[in-house]
């Protein structure tokens, strides 16, 4: 039994692995992968300024070249991700985050979706319950029913 | 009655829906207003335009109410925006700066020698940096700043004669007192 | 002279939709037939100069009518014949002229396949769907007139977006629109239930099919556009949640939801008031929709050319055919009654709570959506809403919605015993937390989130198994043969149980290929290997080519795999020169369990080129996924409840008897 388990791990193994390396003649095209890895999950979550609908990691405008090469130089310096964040912000505003702060005037963003599953779980078993003493309709008459019938058959 | 009223919450929710749509036919979500208005301008050294060895420094700017006009040569709404600051450089009561922003020395020039210069001085910001650390994110934009340094208002887009005479002027006049 | 023909065919089209849309209601009133009997006459009329005006403009394109302005605005001689024709619908224009020709569609299938409803309500029924026509048919004929001249004509067209120049253009919209705009049907037969007042079990078996269909088309259109833009835009994304893409799939989850209100209103005659609540937003949220992309209102990448005067004249009509429906909705509602009984733990609940966290998740993506232009018209400031919001929100909500999907199917109608339904689903359980643990670890690394996304979509592949493998087993009694035994069974309960699983294999789909998805961007000169896992990519050079309207850059690289030589990738930088635009055109080996996609960046020095390589595990299970929701759909469209064929011949039957 353990062999089995064993035996299927592994093949489990076999067809879902991709792992990765770094390695072989083609270089990286950045100087610092590690580096380069934390600017490209910064720059997902941000919004270029020029071409409005791509991320700044994935825009070609010249000001989202440039703002990248800014935000490399400065991590490169030791800046942490929420200092390089607080800096765009000061000059861009909330704009330029994809995800948006949680401030006074986005908490009804962030949460109204929950309460709203909330008020409508809470809203759904309150009518269920209500139904129950309720003296809900009869269900359909032999003659009602003959009718829909007819109806449909037609 | 109360019956009815819960009924007709899907509608109040819809026509109020329907409010914020109508306003926001008339505003510009493309429109990215500046964190930094009511804040200092950022201090800037930069090379001065057409004066080899000089520095402008912006802190220098300290005392007087100025304009600091972002654009380049390559900037087709810089060409349309030049007339107006023509006319508001001869009124000699206007001090517009230039940050032209990545661009070269001699096309800058070229366009200036070619159209008029309405400028006390032109800085220039080839790679641009200066610009980043003003929230520039197109050109042409002008920042009105005031005597204490502090940016009062900031212009995106080409400066129109309306916008001239409704905004700018009057705002001048308020930070000239 | 085919344009002007085109041009007053829309006009004709236009008088068929106001008669169809007003007299026969007056009809009903009045109970006069000769107003009545215009509805399908004027429906039928009013869809053959539609198609007429269709044509002509398509005409226009075959023939490079560079004198009307909207084909020079979007085609070019030397643009392929597909992408020539398929051009019609990429602009505005041309797109609201689809929509309509998309509704006629509609309309016409309702006149021919509506027929043993009550005179009354079949009438406005047709009425309603004229009344949404002639909204739009004035919209174009008013503002966005697809024949308007250009004089002097252009010498040529300013070319179709390059980005659109693709076997994507030419099925994504019309495939996209036929849900979007089928959602009209549902709302039609809201529309004419409440004015009827004849809610009850008939109306919602018959509201149904035609909702299904419109379901299926919307799935395949947005899967076809998330695939598109997967292949296309060069980056590995499949979606972006943009404005427009969002407001695709708002009618989506709500139309789920509907299938399943209906399910529980045909079975009980039970919350009708919430289901014909459903059926207005649902196609609501559609127009909603139309009006986000053309008003100028939100930036979108798919906007057409917004304008202010067009966005208000559709919030006016927003306001009319919404604001109208909800009135009506709010003045009837009370009057509707309450319907059978059931539990509150039993398979209606479960569909209801179905609903609540399907109309929560939509609520979340019109929130996000909107929230940005909220705070705008507050001064608040502004802000974007993207990815990292509608992910985390969306995806939150919906987990719970994915157990349930569990359970749900397994409760009995009326009354269900949660510890009953809990014993069926403990094997389920152990499969799904084993596998939550182990596929991630075979991947490479466990996180919270690739574990919750497999335990979810093992879950529910796992529990809809469990669902056939009971009703064999209840069926075991009564059926002589496994085989008789499956083939009795409902095709809409095979129906179910695959857009159930469908769902499943989306869900990995989406877990594993965000999880484990990896970028290398490296620099290759020619005959360099980049190695990737096991994979060798062998550059082997660049080489100019010719095509139909563009220059191409096409790179060559030899994908090895233990030295042996598994697929060649020719990823290309093409060159449109009518727009001037540059396109990346990557290069994707698609697997079951993984995709090769390489995709070419910037020429450097020495013929080297900056060379992204990705490897995404599992991604093609996304849009299977969507397919066999889709394919879901169909099945329980065929079964026999529905058949069209069926109940012609019981008719013919029972005439043949009588006689």
């Amino acid at each position: 039994m353990k062999k089995l388990l064993i035996l299927l791990l592994l093949a489990l193994n076999i067809f879902f692995s991709t792992n990765l390396a770094f390695a072989g003649e083609a270089k990286p095209l950045a100087e610092d992968p590690v580096l380069e890895a934390r600017l490209k999950a910064m720059s997902q979550e941000l919004r270029c300024l020029v071409c409005q609908n791509t991320t700044l990691a994935d825009s070609s405008a010249p000001l989202a070249e440039d703002l990248r090469k800014e935000i490399r130089e400065q991590l490169r310096a030791g800046k942490t991700d929420k200092e390089v964040i607080d800096y765009l912000v000061a000059r861009y505003g909330d704009f330029v985050r994809y995800r948006p702060p949680l401030k006074a005037s986005t908490v009804l963003l962030w949460l109204g979706p929950f309460a709203l599953l909330l008020i409508g779980g809470f809203g759904l078993f309150l009518q269920l319950r209500r139904r129950q003493t309720m003296a809900g309709d009869a269900p359909l008459t032999e003659e009602e029913v003959r009718k829909v019938r007819e109806l449909l058959n037609k | 009655m109360n019956r009815m009223a819960k009924f007709l919450i899907p509608l109040a929710l819809f026509l109020i829906a329907v409010g914020f749509l109508f306003k926001g036919l008339f505003l510009d979500p493309h429109e990215v207003p500046s964190p930094l208005v009511g804040k200092p301008a950022p201090v800037f050294q930069a090379p001065i335009l057409g004066e080899v060895g000089k520095t402008f420094n912006s802190a220098d700017m300290k005392g007087q109410v100025w304009l600091l006009n972002v654009w380049a040569s390559w900037c087709g709404a810089c060409r349309d925006e030049h007339p107006v600051l023509m006319d508001m450089a001869k009124t000699g009561q206007i001090a517009t700066y230039g940050l032209d922003y990545k661009d070269t020395d001699a096309e800058a020039q070229a366009v200036l020698a070619a159209n008029g210069n309405p400028y006390k001085k032109v800085a220039t910001d080839a790679d641009g940096k200066i610009g980043i650390n003003y929230g520039v994110y197109g050109v042409p934009e002008t920042y009105i700043i005031d005597k204490a340094g502090v940016i009062r208002y900031k212009q995106i887009g080409p400066i129109t004669d309306e916008i001239l005479f409704t905004k700018i002027v009057p705002l001048l006049k308020e930070l000239q007192r | 002279m085919i344009p002007e023909i085109g041009q007053f065919s829309l006009i004709l089209a236009f008088c068929f939709a106001i008669v169809q849309g007003t007299l026969p209601l007056m009809g009903v009133w009045k109970n006069q037939a000769t107003l009545t009997n215009l509805a399908v006459p004027a429906a039928r009329a009013q869809f053959v100069f539609i198609v007429i005006a269709f044509i002509c403009l398509d005409y226009s394109f075959y023939a490079n009518d560079f004198s009307v302005l909207y084909v020079a605005s979007n085609s070019n001689s030397h643009l392929p014949l597909a992408y020539r024709l398929a051009a019609l619908w990429g602009g505005h224009e041309g797109s609201m002229l689809l929509w309509v020709s998309i509704l006629a569609v509609w309309t016409m299938a309702v006149t021919m396949f509506v027929k043993d409803l009550p005179e009354s309500f079949r009438i406005r029924l047709i009425a309603v769907m004229g009344m949404v026509s002639i909204g739009f048919l004035a919209f174009i004929i008013f503002t966005s007139n697809p024949f308007e001249r250009l004089i002097p004509a252009a010498l040529d067209g300013r070319d179709l977006n390059p980005l659109l120049q693709d076997p994507g253009m030419v099925f994504h919209p019309p495939v996209l629109y036929m849900g979007y705009v089928g959602f009209s049907v549902a709302f039609a037969f809201a529309i004419a239930a409440l004015l009827d007042g004849s809610l009850d079990i008939a109306w919602a078996r018959w509201t149904r099919p035609w909702t299904t269909v419109a379901w299926v088309f919307l799935t395949l259109g947005i899967a076809f556009g998330s695939k598109w833009a997967y292949y296309e835009l060069g980056w590995g994304g499949w979606w972006f949640w943009d404005a427009v893409e969002n407001a695709s799939f708002m009618p989506w989850l709500v139309g789920t939801a509907l299938i399943h209100s209906l399910a529980v209103t045909e079975k009980r005659d039970a919350f009708k008031v919430w289901t014909v609540l459903l059926s207005i937003c649902a196609f609501s949220l559609s127009l909603l929709g139309t009006f986000l992309v053309r008003s100028g209102v939100l930036t979108s990448v798919h906007a057409f050319a917004t304008d202010p005067g067009r966005g208000l004249f559709i919030l006016i009509y927003l306001i009319v055919v919404i604001g109208g429906a909800l009135l009506l909705f709010a003045l009837r509602a009370p009057t509707v009654g309450l319907g059978e009984k059931f539990d509150v733990v039993s398979r209606e609940s479960m569909l209801l709570a179905n609903n609540v966290v399907l109309v929560a998740a939509a609520g979340s993506v019109l929130l996000g959506t909107l929230y940005p232009l909220l705070m705008d018209s507050l001064g608040a400031g502004k802000i974007s809403v993207g990815p990292p919001y509608f992910d985390a929100v969306f995806v939150a909500i919906m987990a719970p919605g994915l157990f349930l999907m569990g359970l749900g199917p397994l409760a009995k109608w009326k009354k269900a015993s949660l510890p009953e339904i809990g014993t069926r689903l403990r094997v389920a359980a152990v499969i799904s937390v084993f596998s939550a643990l182990l596929i991630p670890f075979a991947m490479g690394k466990i996180t919270l989130m690739t574990a919750v996304g497999v335990f979810l979509g093992i879950w529910v592949v796992s529990t809809t198994l469990i669902l056939l493998r009971n009703r064999i087993k209840t069926r075991q009694a009564a059926t002589p043969t496994l085989l008789e035994n499956i083939k009795g069974i409902p095709l809409a309960f095979y129906g179910m149980l695959l857009a159930h699983l469908g769902i499943g294999v989306f869900i990995l789909g989406v877990t594993l290929v965000k999880g484990y998805e990896s970028e290398q961007d490296v620099r290759m000169e020619v005959n360099d290997v980049a190695k990737v896992g096991n994979l060798s990519f062998l550059f082997k050079g660049v080489q100019e080519i010719a095509g139909p309207n563009y220059l191409s850059s096409q790179g060559t690289f030899s994908v090895l795999s233990n030295s042996k030589e598994i697929t060649v990738l020719h990823p290309e930088k093409r060159f449109y020169p009518v727009q001037g635009s540059v396109m990346t055109e990557a290069d994707i080996q698609p697997g079951v369990v993984k995709d090769l996609y390489v995709s070419l960046g910037e020429p450097l020095e020495n013929g080297a080129w900056s060379v992204r390589i990705y490897i995404k595990p599992f991604v093609q299970w996304i849009w299977a996924g969507a397919i066999i929701m889709a394919l879901g759909g169909i099945l329980a469209l065929s079964d026999r409840r529905y058949r069209i064929v069926n109940r012609k011949a019981a008719k013919e039957a029972q005439e043949a008897f009588e006689a």
